[in-house]
């Protein structure tokens, strides 16, 4: 056998091993979401009602980016990071982002005591089946995802955010 | 072309060679027959040249060193991950950066930080197996292929260093080559004639084993890799109330989105009165479940679902899922995994007055979606203040709820009545009934509704028949290397002299019974032992 060919056949191997291993790596990394609702996917489109009884559809806000947080009221991360998008809210509104707080199978009556304590003036809409948290995939919360204006995602965490994260996220998606 | 060693056999062999692929015979000086057997003295391909890059990292993989230590790191993270359970079976709704500190200690924070409560979907466990595949693959084409080549290549005619240096060897004269040829073919030896000497196999593709068992390993490791790729493994759980639908989780598709509905879940206990049971059951405490089942009825959403929307359902079938009694469709299977027996559903209560004890109507709180006010006429009315679905006093000592179960629900009613437009609050949860001690009315228990839930797990597994299938050419390649060996004997005439020797790859004592066998039917004298040289 000719050295380069025997080259080409190593070169060539190695490169399918690490293509088959690096994309599973990829997929175990995105696991928790089972429709693989990660960075660069098209996030998929869900209707629900929000706190106040208008239809929230995601799709509608194509254009503007949205930051949607996945969240309860008995999680203290979730309740810390409140005041802080409430906040930025107000700042980036005027600049075409949108937060949808998506709250995870409440009742309204709980919800209602917690928007009105923290002031909060964006949507909240109530996944009361646990339809679209299923669909996204969330395991523990709170969860944010950030979706560009084409409706594109940008970045997903779990992390409890800091005020400071949260205005750098609001710059990332700022049409 | 690459370089070549060319024997006086006039075979020419590849560089690194140690014995000639033909004859046998020693190509360096300081070469060690019996010792260099085992590859057929083939040079491993990789050994013989170090250039590029590639080939750098090829030769690390090919070395054997390299492999066990990658399965000896392997197991002992695997063993690891078996310490503590893994993330996804501890109990949902805990925060598992607070869960393994608080269940098993210091211990379990390690555990935590280190990553170990998610080890073996984690990068680096694959990023092992990954590396363990590779090293499989390098090692067995470095040995196998050169192997094979050498085996073919094998001639009748064996140089004579080769046959004296043979673990089991004998000089003979005047011997008989076709009652030989005879003796071993009744033996099942192939046997190979060539200008009056004679070459008997048997079991070459005893050989082949350890390679069959890695081609195994390889389509094995491959399946389980499957598992990663979208829409080849779906393995989740469903809760369902009885009563209610729920989407099944890694069934939607663009013709829809499957739907369950638990028409009811059924436990059935043995009855220790019962005759034939009664002595099996009489040294058992408590009850013995008999049986677990969901009577479910499975529906389908039109084409285009919007996640979240109400969904027009379409009935596709009923049926019954018991343990190991999986309820099946596509390529899905629901088990009967869990359930939980009598969740508070709804709560009942009467408006009712301390003095008299007169009530003043009964409202019916759903503990899924409680309304804010309930009107009982003539000017009697309750508000829902708060509500805690699973109660508890926080750090702060203040009313809170744990998470949105309803499991010991409480709530701050206020009361409406003519005498009290003002309205009065007090705070009721089980067996809980806190006021500020003036209020004229309050609110007493009238009765509980509670629900079953049933667990489903929803799998589904493209992989399990390539796992299946490796598993078993992993078998195949075991017992064929294991239960077969490759024997050779070898008779050679030389000036006047007949020269017989004999090799296994292994089982010594079986080989060491056909040669005894040989000269006892033949003149052959009997083959000796020769001392391993140890080193």
């Amino acid at each position: 056998m000719l050295k380069k060919n025997r080259l080409w056949f190593r070169s060539a191997l190695l490169a399918i091993l690490v293509v088959a291993v690096g994309y599973t790596i990829y997929n175990s990394m995105n696991e928790e979401s089972g429709t693989y609702i990660s960075k660069g996917n098209t996030a998929p489109n869900f209707v629900l009602t929000d706190l106040n009884g208008k239809q929230v559809e995601l799709e509608d806000y194509r254009g503007k980016g949205v930051f949607l947080n996945f969240w309860g009221t008995w999680c203290k991360p979730c309740e810390r990071e409140m005041p802080y998008m409430q906040r930025q809210y107000e700042k980036y509104k005027e600049q075409d982002v949108e937060i949808l707080a998506v709250n995870v199978s409440e009742t309204n009556v709980s919800v209602k005591n917690f928007v009105d304590r923290y002031r909060m003036s964006f949507p909240v809409p109530m996944d009361k089946q646990r339809e679209v948290t299923k669909a996204y995939g969330i395991g523990p919360i709170p969860t944010t995802i950030l979706i560009d204006k084409n409706g594109k995602v940008v970045e997903r965490t779990s992390e409890s955010l800091s005020e400071k994260k949260i205005i750098s996220f609001m710059e990332k998606i700022k049409p | 072309m690459m370089q070549t060693i060319t024997c006086e056999c006039g075979h020419s062999n590849p560089y690194g060679t140690s014995l000639c692929q033909a004859c046998g015979k020693p190509l360096k000086q300081d070469v060690e027959v019996l010792s260099s057997m085992r590859y057929e003295g083939s040079a491993r391909r990789s050994q013989t040249y170090k250039q590029t890059f590639v080939d750098k990292i090829w030769n690390f993989f090919s070395s054997v060193k390299v492999g066990v230590w990658l399965i000896v790191i392997i197991l002992v993270a695997a063993a690891i991950g078996t310490i503590f359970p893994q993330e996804t079976f501890i109990p949902p709704n805990v925060d598992p950066a607070t869960h393994y500190e608080s269940e098993y200690g210091t211990f379990g924070l390690i555990y935590y930080l280190l990553g170990f409560h998610n080890l073996y979907g984690s990068w680096w466990f694959i990023l092992l197996l990954g590396m363990l595949g590779l090293s499989i693959i390098i090692a067995s084409l470095d040995r196998g292929i050169p192997l094979y080549k050498a085996l073919k290549t094998q001639r009748v005619t064996r140089h004579d260093q080769f046959m004296k240096n043979q673990r089991l060897f004998s000089k003979s004269n005047d011997v008989e080559l076709d009652e030989i040829k005879y003796t071993l073919e009744s033996l099942r030896y192939k046997v190979r004639e060539e200008d009056g000497n004679l070459f008997a196999e048997k079991g070459r593709f005893s050989r082949w084993g350890a390679y069959v068992n890695h081609v195994g390993l390889i389509i094995f490791l491959t399946g389980a890799m499957l598992r990663f790729f979208p829409g080849m493994y779906v393995d989740d759980i469903l809760w369902v109330r009885e009563g209610e639908k729920a989407s099944i989780p890694g069934t939607s598709t663009e013709d829809g989105q499957y739907y369950l509905e638990n028409n009811d879940f059924i436990l059935e206990m043995y009855d220790k009165e019962e005759k034939k049971f009664n002595s099996a059951l009489s040294s058992v405490d408590g009850e013995v479940a008999k049986n677990y089942q969901s009577n479910v009825t499975l529906y389908k959403t039109k084409e285009n679902h919007t996640i979240g929307a109400e969904p027009e359902l379409v009935k596709v079938k009923n049926g019954e899922i018991r343990v190991n009694e999986p309820f099946k469709f596509d390529s899905f299977a629901l088990y009967q995994t869990d359930f939980k027996l009598n969740e508070f559903y709804k709560m009942s209560f009467e408006l009712e007055e301390k003095a008299t004890g007169n009530k003043f109507g009964k409202l019916t709180v759903d503990l899924h979606d409680p309304k804010k006010e309930y009107d009982l006429g003539k000017g009697y009315k309750v508000k829902i203040e708060e509500y805690f679905p699973n109660f508890v006093l926080n750090d702060q000592n203040q009313p809170s709820t744990v998470n949105n179960l309803p499991d010991n629900p409480a709530f701050v009613f206020s009361m409406y009545s003519p005498k009290t437009p003002d309205g009065e609050k007090a705070f009721v949860g089980i067996q809980k009934n806190i006021d500020s001690g003036e209020n004229q009315f309050k609110m007493s228990f009238a009765g509980i509704e509670t629900k079953d839930l049933t667990a489903l797990t929803v799998r589904k597994d493209h992989t399990l028949w390539i796992i299946a299938l490796g598993g078993i050419i992993f078998m195949i390649g075991v017992t064929q290397g294991l239960y077969w060996n490759y024997r050779r004997i070898w008779i050679k005439q030389n000036a006047g002299e007949v020269w017989a020797a004999a090799h296994t790859n292994k089982n010594w004592y079986g080989l060491k019974k056909d040669v005894e066998f040989l000269s006892d039917k033949t003149n052959l004298t009997p083959l000796e032992e020769k001392e391993t040289a140890s080193k």
